[in-house]
């Protein structure tokens, strides 16, 4: 099915199912309940699952095919932001032209900042990406405040110029971006019972955005200049001996997965049309670094269980409280009630980083392959040879006695 | 003329004189061995072919065309190619990504961005990488992990592919290096029918006196970057200033 093997092809259906149930899947708990708390299945949360997991997918094309490690993807993303934003205010509210100036945007500045950073591998390598994404933050929050507005960040306004929309809609407000007259904060609600799913155009155009991008990586992990980047990581001493130049492979590869970031970018825009300095930063650039490390370097499906697993603590630990602790361990005796609480409450609200590094300290240690060997490892439990599924090589390697 | 044609190569590093003066003609389609103590300057010479390392002064000809200056991946391309001491192979790929790989650096040079078409709808290149494993006795080995394979099956593997290219010039460096009496014999078994099946030169650089004599047409010695006298097998046992400088070291 679309030139993929039958493995791969199940694979993108599996995703594709999931994604476009995932407002009932995220959603488990019926409406009021005390575990309600913990559905992610409200508009905002999908986007920016699928969103990252565009991110992830892209910065794994990269890191886990060639093992450069970038730490200034972030950049690209904040690229997009500002490209797609800008888009908006000069051009229309509609996101496909906003999308297409982000993905040559941030491929542009990934080809700069490639040609410089590949020159060197390994941790300079790293270090140069991570300078060079510090800069552009730099200049984004200050020098260039008239393309970027600085600290505010680049907001949309009543008198921009939109020459082929309109500049304010007939209520005297800002237009909000759109496909094709399909406004991207649209929702429907269903209710059944009391559990209210909610459907979001703009969670579904990410959606199909996003599968459009897991199918061209799985295009790409499949195809020679895939096999090449793998070979990159392997042994780049026999690629050169073998006729092949490892550089504009690299180049390659960093220049694709800069544009999925631009991609992710300007669907971060088109959601909500504001861009700050913000997401430039480095935190960001690490953030997309430890969704493909947590989720599973170089497998196709990794990154985005990570961009998941890390977006839905971010958003759902965050909002735990101590009041919500007490109501929980309620039914203990009141000395015990406050010790328990006292107990978790530095790893919830504002302290869901240490249950994050705690997690991702397990999975590093643990489950090397990331979640994905996880789940390997549990079907391997219930008996189903998954052995041959291997898609990532990640199998333990075995140094023959010399 | 021969087909690599080296001529008054001097190479220094610091004050070490590494190669001095070497002249060297390699004829097209035999086996020359060269040989010589440690330091006496064989693998910088190797490098100086390759394009790892530029000699100070002199040339390098192959087919009349100079190497010099020209990276590994261009000289790999004229049709060089190069085994290593420890064999130097994709380990995290499979034997048969391993094949396929020198196959589409053959057909497509150095970079072709094909990332959308899929490596299994290369049904082609993939039988002859399937017929070349089949001559190195590999073909059951095709779908495992290359890492965790033995070291003769890896060094097997890997002049595998430097033979799936058909490159004229095969440049072995050391290949028996840390292998078992066996490894070796079989390594000379699949070099002689290497050498009688293809049009291939051979250059092989070697400590093993037993490889030497099995396989070489024609053997330089070199001793201090030089090269001390070029002759036939037969002529090399008995030169005494070879069993001065090498031989006698050995024995």
């Amino acid at each position: 099915m679309f030139g993929l093997e039958k493995k791969d092809a199940r694979l993108l259906l599996l995703v594709a199912v999931l994604v476009a149930f995932a407002p009932f899947l995220l959603n488990p708990f019926p409406e009021g309940s005390a575990m309600a708390q913990f559905n992610a299945g409200y508009p905002d949360l999908m986007q920016r699952f699928v969103i990252f997991g565009i991110f992830a997918i892209g910065f794994n094309i990269l890191f886990g095919l060639t093992g450069y490690l970038s730490f200034g993807h972030a950049a690209f993303l904040g690229v997009g932001s500002y490209a797609a934003v800008w888009m908006f205010k000069l051009l229309s509210m509609n996101v496909l032209p906003a999308i297409i100036l982000a993905v040559a945007m941030s491929g542009l500045f990934a080809l700069l900042i490639g040609y410089i950073s590949l020159r060197r591998s390994g941790i300079y390598f790293s270090i140069l990406t991570l300078a060079f994404a510090q800069m552009m933050f730099a200049l984004a929050y200050s020098v260039l405040t008239p393309i970027t507005g600085g600290e505010t960040g680049l907001q949309l306004a009543l008198d921009d110029p939109r020459i082929l929309g309109t500049s304010q809609t007939a209520g005297g407000n800002i237009p909000v971006p759109g496909l094709f007259g399909l406004e991207m904060r649209d929702s429907a609600e269903l209710v059944l019972g009391s559990w209210v799913f909610t459907f979001n155009v703009g969670y579904y155009f990410a959606a199909i955005v996003m599968l459009v991008s897991f199918y061209l990586s799985i295009r790409i992990f499949r195809s020679p200049f895939g096999m090449m980047l793998r070979a990159i990581k392997s042994n780049q001493q026999r690629l050169n001996y073998t006729g092949l130049n490892p550089k504009p492979y690299t180049l390659a590869a960093f220049v694709i997965s800069g544009m999925y970031a631009g991609l992710a970018g300007a669907l971060m825009a088109s959601m909500d049309p504001l861009a700050g300095a913000e997401r430039m930063f480095w935190t960001a650039s690490g953030e997309v670094v430890l969704m493909t490390i947590l989720g599973g370097v170089g497998t196709l499906i990794g990154p985005v269980l990570g961009a998941g697993a890390i977006k839905y603590m971010e958003n759902i630990i965050s909002k735990i409280n101590s009041d919500i602790l007490h109501g929980w361990f309620a039914f203990l005796p009141d000395g015990l009630e406050d010790f328990v609480v006292a107990i978790i409450y530095p790893f919830i609200g504002k302290g869901w980083h240490l249950t994050l590094g705690l997690i991702f300290m397990g999975v590093v240690i643990f489950l090397p392959g990331g979640l994905v060997e996880g789940g390997q490892r549990i079907a391997a439990l219930f008996g189903r040879k998954k052995a041959s599924d291997d898609d990532s090589g990640k199998s333990a390697k075995t140094e023959p006695a010399e | 003329m021969g087909i690599l044609e080296v001529k008054d190569v001097n190479k220094r590093f610091g004050g070490l004189q590494a190669l001095g003066d070497v002249n060297l003609s390699v004829k097209e389609n035999t086996c020359h061995a060269i040989i010589g103590p440690n330091g006496a300057g064989k693998s910088t010479l190797l490098n100086c072919l390759v394009g790892k390392l530029i000699p100070d002064t002199g040339s390098v000809l192959f087919d009349g065309n100079s190497v010099l200056g020209r990276t590994p991946f261009e000289i790999c391309q004229m049709g060089i190619s190069r085994v290593f001491q420890t064999p130097e192979i994709f380990g995290d790929l499979s034997v048969m990504e391993n094949m396929m790989i020198p196959l589409f650096a053959k057909r497509d040079g150095a970079f072709r961005l094909h990332a959308i078409e899929s490596v299994a709808s290369e049904a082609e290149l993939r039988t002859d990488a399937e017929r070349m494993l089949e001559e190195v006795n590999m073909l059951d080995k095709a779908n495992m992990h290359s890492a965790a394979m033995s070291r003769g099956d890896k060094r097997r593997l890997e002049m595998a592919m430097c033979l799936v290219q058909n490159p004229r010039l095969l440049l072995l460096d050391e290949p028996t290096a840390g292998m078992a009496r066996a490894d070796t014999n079989n390594t000379i078994d699949l070099l002689k029918e290497i050498k009688e099946k293809r049009d291939i030169t051979i250059a092989i650089i070697e400590h093993d006196m037993h490889v030497v004599f099995s396989l070489a047409d024609r053997i330089t010695v070199l001793a201090q970057g030089t090269p001390l006298v070029e002759d036939s097998p037969e002529n090399i046992k008995g030169h005494p200033k070879v069993k001065e400088a090498y031989l006698g070291e050995a024995a």
